[in-house]
C-alpha cells in the first residue's frame, strides 16, 4: 500500500450506489482532485463520477 | 376573532397539506427523501413501499458475486435504521391500492393517507420474452433484492448458466457469474451485445473479451422455448439449436411500471409522463426514476435519478426547480473489458469515428457534419479517456 510523507497509508473508498472507488493515492486530476488529495479533503460538492452519487454514499474499504 | 381551538384545527390542516408521500423504497424513493430531509427538517415524509424498505443498490445486484455480496449483506440499512436516519415514517410490505388525486389520498388495504404531495417512485419492471415449454415459468429475472435471493439460491446448484439478453444487465451478469467459475451462455438477437447502446465494432470488442474469459456466445438468434430435460433445462434457439444450462436468467430489459398511474388516470406513454418539474399530469402528483418520462426519456440508470432526486427536493420544499440533464456516460461492470458508453441522442445526425487502439481498446466518437461530438463509447484501456470526452458533450436536457 502507498503512503504519503509523512507514512500514513493511503486509503480508498467506494460508491456504495455503483462500487467506484475512490484512491486517494491517485486522486481525481482529471476534475482537479489532485493525486494525494485525502477523503476528508475532496470537495464536500463532488459527487461520484460513476453515477452522481454523494460523498455520504461512500464507505471507505479495504483492498 | 377565531377561538383557540380553532387556530390550532387551521394549524394542523396546513400541516396534513403539507407532508410528502413517497411511494417506493428504491434508489429513487431514498435518494429523493435524503435530498428532501436536508432543505426540510421539519417536513413529515411518509414512504410506503411493497418490500421490506432495506436500503440497497440495485447496480450492485448485478457484480455482489465478484464482490463477495449475498442479498443479505447488499443491504445497507434495514428500513428501521432509515426511518431513524431520515427522520421519516415508513410502512414496509404494502401495497397502494389508489390514489384520489381531488381528495388527496393514497389508499392501501389498511387505510386511507392524506398527501400534501405525492411522488411516485414506483420503478421498472423486467419484460418477458415470449417463452414456451414446460419451463418457461422457472427462468428467473433480477429486478430487486428478493429477485436476487432466489437466484443466488439456484447458483449454489447450477454450474451452467443461460442468459437470455445481451443487453447492460445480461453482459454484467455473464461477467459476474465467470468470476464465481459458472459456465456462461448469452442468447441474443443482436450480431453483437449491447446492440442497442454500442456501436457493433464496440460491442465486438465486449464480445471478444467475454469470449475470452469463457463466455459461449448464441447471437442473431431468439430463445423459444424452455422445457425440463432431467435435473436441468434444455433451451430451444430460433436456429433449431438446443443447450442445456442449469439455471436461466432472462435480461432482456425494462419497462416503466405503469399500473398505479394509469389505474389513477394519469397520462402515461413509454413511462409516466412528467414536466421539467417532475410533475405528473395531475397537480401535486409527481414521479421520479425508472418509471418517469421527462421530455419523451426514460432513462433507467442511477445519475439520472440524482439530478431529478436533486431537482425535485428543492420544488418539494417550495423553490420550483426544473431538472436539467448533463451528458451521463453509462459504465459498465465488465472488468473482462470496461466500456463507456453516451450514446448519441435518438435524433441525432451524424455517423461513428471508429479508432481501434490496442487489444480490447477501442475508441468510437460519434459526430456531426460540424465535428460536433454527439456522442461516444470506449472500451478496454480507452475507457479511462471518459472524462476527456464527456466535457466536449452537450447536455442532455439542458
Amino acid at each position: 500500500m502507498q503512503s504519503d510523507q509523512s507514512g500514513a497509508d493511503y486509503k480508498k473508498y467506494m460508491c456504495l450506489i455503483c462500487g467506484f472507488i475512490y484512491d486517494e493515492a491517485m486522486g481525481r486530476p482529471e476534475e482537479g482532485i489532485p493525486p494525494g488529495t485525502r477523503w476528508e479533503d475532496v470537495p464536500i460538492y463532488w459527487v461520484c463520477p460513476d453515477c452522481g452519487a454523494i460523498k455520504d454514499d461512500f464507505e471507505m474499504v479495504e483492498i | 376573532m377565531p377561538s383557540l381551538d380553532l387556530c390550532i384545527s387551521e394549524l394542523s390542516k396546513v400541516q396534513v397539506m403539507e407532508n410528502v408521500v413517497i411511494i417506493g423504497s428504491g434508489l429513487a424513493g431514498y435518494t429523493l427523501a435524503k435530498e428532501l430531509r436536508k432543505l426540510a427538517p421539519a417536513l413529515p415524509i411518509r414512504l410506503l413501499t411493497l418490500d421490506d424498505g432495506a436500503s440497497y443498490s440495485k447496480p450492485m445486484l448485478s457484480n455482489a458475486l465478484a464482490k463477495g455480496k449475498t442479498a443479505q449483506t447488499l443491504p445497507m440499512a434495514s428500513a428501521e435504521q432509515m426511518e431513524a436516519q431520515l427522520n421519516i415514517t415508513i410502512t414496509t410490505h404494502t401495497a397502494v391500492t389508489a390514489i384520489d388525486t381531488q381528495a388527496h389520498t393514497v389508499a392501501t388495504a389498511m387505510e386511507e393517507i392524506p398527501y400534501g404531495k405525492l411522488v411516485l417512485c414506483v420503478g421498472a419492471v423486467p419484460i418477458h420474452p415470449p417463452l414456451t415449454g414446460d419451463a418457461a415459468d422457472r427462468v428467473l429475472s433480477v429486478n430487486n433484492l428478493t429477485d436476487y435471493a432466489v437466484l443466488r439460491h439456484a447458483l449454489e446448484t447450477a454450474q451452467r448458466v443461460a442468459i437470455i439478453g445481451p443487453g447492460l444487465i445480461g453482459c454484467e451478469f455473464a461477467n459476474d457469474l465467470l468470476s464465481v467459475g459458472k459456465q456462461v451462455t448469452v442468447i441474443g438477437p443482436g450480431v453483437v451485445p449491447l446492440d442497442r447502446l454500442l456501436p457493433t465494432e464496440a460491442g465486438a470488442a465486449l464480445q471478444s473479451a467475454l469470449a475470452r474469459q469463457g463466455v459461449a456466445w448464441h447471437l442473431g438468434v431468439t430463445a423459444l422455448r424452455v422445457d425440463h430435460q432431467d435435473e436441468a433445462y434444455r433451451i430451444t434457439l430460433s436456429d433449431g439449436a438446443t443447450l442445456l444450462a442449469d439455471c436461466v436468467l432472462s435480461a432482456v430489459g425494462l419497462r416503466p411500471n405503469l399500473q398505479l398511474a394509469k389505474l389513477t388516470g394519469l397520462q402515461t406513454a413509454r413511462g409516466i409522463v412528467v414536466s421539467r418539474h417532475l410533475q405528473t399530469s395531475a397537480a401535486d402528483v409527481y414521479a421520479l426514476g425508472d418509471c418517469a418520462e421527462v421530455e419523451g426519456l426514460v432513462l433507467p440508470f442511477v445519475m439520472p435519478i440524482m439530478h431529478a432526486a436533486r431537482a425535485l427536493a428543492p420544488t418539494l420544499a417550495g423553490t420550483l426547480t426544473a431538472v436539467n440533464y448533463p451528458a451521463m456516460p453509462v459504465v459498465l461492470k465488465t472488468p473482462a473489458c470496461p466500456v463507456v458508453v453516451s450514446p448519441p441522442a435518438m435524433d441525432a445526425a451524424g455517423e461513428w469515428l471508429i479508432e481501434y487502439l490496442n487489444g480490447d481498446s477501442l475508441r468510437a466518437l460519434y459526430r456531426d457534419a460540424d465535428g460536433g461530438l454527439l456522442g461516444f463509447a470506449l472500451t478496454g484501456a480507452a475507457a479511462a479517456e471518459r472524462q476527456t470526452w464527456s466535457k466536449e458533450l452537450p447536455p442532455v436536457l439542458a
